[in-house]
């Protein structure tokens, strides 16, 4: 499956084991990535917030990147907060056409055009939607038995539901227990699965950002997860990156590995964690790596 | 209509926190099981639950029929109006078919389901002063007003005060301070009001609060929990877009520098530089707003997390000295994007709630092709 692949910011930035684990996974999964390189940041919400019409036009021109794709069957994304910002901007251009012909008289400078219709997934949907969980259970060579996994959904990729299109049909807050569970895995269900990782106010409240990221991290740790998974870049920054500051701030050591979600399924797809970029975590997975050792271990 | 209200009554268990702090007890939980037609509502359920087999539950209603939004609570740890859940969606909702009801989060328990909105609620909504401050001087009859200034305010009018995005607030769960969805929306009824003579003296007052405007983390709960669709998050962003963009307010919480720097790095680069994000939040939205005083404090604060992440090849010196960029003809075209847009002499919105949708949305979850068909035959 050929898709025009969105990376975002911060898998080129911060989180660089992010792009490099996507990149080893999409040919198990038979996905061809077309990266757009030509397009720029979604806005991550706080362009919408300073000017909606400056966020809707760069994100139908990265639409219209996405359309010019010979072949694509769709445009992805691996990170949650791109999808939320994508799909409040498309939201708006799909649903008047007025509007989108404003929007495309920007664009018309540069030769592009935005066709209302794009279907945009994250790879987290597209794995469940188009690859399928059975498809994906059938490639799995080392299974995560044992391996107890919280998912970690953050915000964007799961409210509001309507503009997502969650609903009984497409259970998309569900997908990754679904994924984990598919994959081998142990799905550990825990207080903040589906709250706010705190990163939107780091800057802002930097106390109250912390406390968010360290409180779900303990409350996963009190369910005994070994690690947590995620669709967000954003939410790994202020659950690893920050996680030793997140520690003094609700005073309890926390020791809680996070992994992006290409990372997880190269694991359970037999790829090496130093290869899915994972000594690149500031806490280290010590937990999956020692899993990972010891599944090869017993199968040698 | 008819057939879904013929159907039998049926089973239905609900498992309710009970607490009254006056006891000295430890909250406990309880269970009932009522029987009643699958379209009849969660409240009506409790009711007869207390008719039935315990007068001590405590509840509290009036209308039940989601206009007085006193029945707020939380089923299956989610907001809502108990009047306005069918029984039979909040089974479908329940783990192992059995109801789960909750009072409110964020606010004290006075007794079972009643929390104690004076203590958090309105004393929220009261800190925006939830009222007209009119521009004088007052018409000697009616005020005349473009129809769209009203229609828009109108969403947020259409909050009934029930709690259910207080209950939800994720900032409030870790800053109890902070002002909340649902005065902040209520503030913008009054910001977004064309007679409100105090537009820049709400905003500035909202900004500066390290628990007002720029508290809230954006993570679309009371959205979701809203049973009026008053988007209380979408309201906080036009509060923001009003107080930077309009009124220029520089707030001591980083909300305009940050929004300024993050803006402004990806005009300068096309993707987001994160090493220059964290100095320009504090400092200001250029090169140099590192060395502000402000800036230097935070970078100090910094070093250990950026140690980390140069430890563990994370971040990588030259990903802080220089940013990665788009190619400069993309760059130029985006940069042309902002000029157009950023020199409009008033900022172009496309309001939902005013217009409506003019065609049914095209995405599906189903999976269509990249390329859109011609308009009208993709819906």
């Amino acid at each position: 499956m050929k898709v025009a692949y969105w990376p975002g910011c911060v898998s080129r930035g911060f989180t660089p084991e992010l792009h490099g684990s996507m990149a080893k996974v999409a040919p198990l999964l038979d996905i061809e990535l077309v990266e757009l390189d030509r397009a720029c940041c979604t806005g991550a919400g706080v362009i919408a917030e300073h000017n909606q019409e400056l966020a809707d036009t760069l994100n139908a021109r990265t639409f219209a990147l996405a359309q010019q794709v010979d072949g694509a069957a769709m445009m992805m994304n691996i990170c949650s907060t791109c999808q939320g910002a994508q799909s409040e901007c498309q939201e708006r251009l799909d649903a008047n056409a007025e509007y989108r012909e404003h929007v495309n008289s920007t664009l018309a400078g540069e030769g592009l055009t935005y066709e209302k219709g794009l279907t945009n997934k994250n790879f987290l949907w597209l794995l469940v939607e188009e690859i399928g969980l059975e498809n994906l259970r059938s490639r799995v060579k080392r299974p995560l038995t044992n391996l107890k996994v919280g998912p970690f959904y953050g915000c964007y990729i799961v409210r509001p539901r309507n503009r997502l299109g969650i609903d009984e049909e497409h259970p998309r807050d569900h997908y990754l227990d679904q994924v984990i569970e598919a994959l081998g895995g142990t799905v550990i269900e825990y207080a903040g699965m589906r709250k706010c990782c705190g990163f939107p106010i780091i800057t802002m409240n930097k106390e109250a950002s912390l406390k968010q990221a360290g409180r779900h991290l303990g409350d996963a740790a009190d369910a005994d997860a070994d690690c947590l998974v995620t669709p967000c870049p954003l939410c790994h920054l202020n659950l690893d990156l920050q996680q030793p500051l997140a520690e003094q701030v609700v005073s309890r050591e926390l020791h809680m590995p996070v992994l992006h979600l290409p990372q997880l399924v190269g694991l359970a797809l037999g790829l090496d964690p130093k290869d899915l970029g994972m000594s690149r975590h500031v806490v280290k997975p010590t937990s999956v790596i020692d899993w990972s050792t010891s599944v090869v271990a017993a199968a040698a | 209509m008819a057939e879904v209200h013929d159907r039998p009554p049926e089973q239905f268990t609900l498992k309710m926190r009970r607490y009254d702090p006056e006891s000295g007890e430890a909250p406990y939980w309880d269970q009932h099981t009522i029987e009643l037609e699958p379209h009849r509502s969660v409240l009506e359920a409790i009711l007869q639950a207390r008719d039935r087999f315990d007068g001590s539950i405590g509840i509290r209603c009036s209308c039940r029929q989601a206009i007085c939004g006193s029945c707020g609570i939380r089923v299956n740890g989610e907001p809502a109006l108990a009047c306005h859940t069918h029984l039979d969606a909040a089974k479908l909702g329940a783990k192992d078919g059995v109801i789960e009801i909750e009072p409110m989060g964020n606010m004290p328990v006075i007794k079972d389901l009643i929390v104690d909105m004076d203590a958090v609620h309105w004393k929220k909504i009261r800190r925006v002063t939830p009222w007209l401050l009119a521009k004088q001087p007052v018409p000697e009859r009616e005020y005349i007003v473009p129809k769209e200034s009203m229609v828009d305010v109108t969403q947020t009018m259409a909050c009934i005060q029930c709690g259910a995005c207080v209950s939800d607030c994720l900032a409030m769960e870790v800053d109890p301070g902070f002002i909340g969805p649902a005065a902040l929306a209520k503030a913008y009824r009054f910001v977004g009001d064309p007679r409100d003579d105090q537009q820049f003296d709400r905003l500035n007052d909202l900004a500066q609060d390290p628990q007002g405007i720029f508290d809230c983390t954006h993570c679309f709960k009371c959205v979701e929990a809203c049973p009026k669709d008053v988007n209380p998050m979408g309201q906080i962003m036009r509060l923001r877009r009003i107080a930077t963009g309009d009124h220029h307010i520089v707030d001591k919480n980083n909300g305009e520098r940050h929004e300024q720097a993050f803006t402004g790095l990806i005009r300068d680069n096309g993707i987001l530089w994160e090493a220059e994000l964290i100095p320009r939040s504090y400092g200001g939205a250029s090169w140099f707003g590192k060395f502000a005083p402000a800036a230097g404090k935070e970078l100090l604060n910094s070093l250990p997390t950026a140690f980390r992440g140069l430890r563990h090849r994370k971040m990588t010196i030259s990903k802080i000295l220089k940013p990665h960029k788009i190619p400069s003809a993309d760059l130029k075209n985006v940069q042309a994007i902002y000029d157009k847009i950023e020199s409009r002499p008033e900022r172009y919105e496309l309001n939902l709630y005013i217009v409506g949708e003019d065609e049914a949305p095209a995405s599906s979850p189903e999976g269509e092709p990249v390329a859109a068909s011609p308009e009208g035959s993709n819906s």
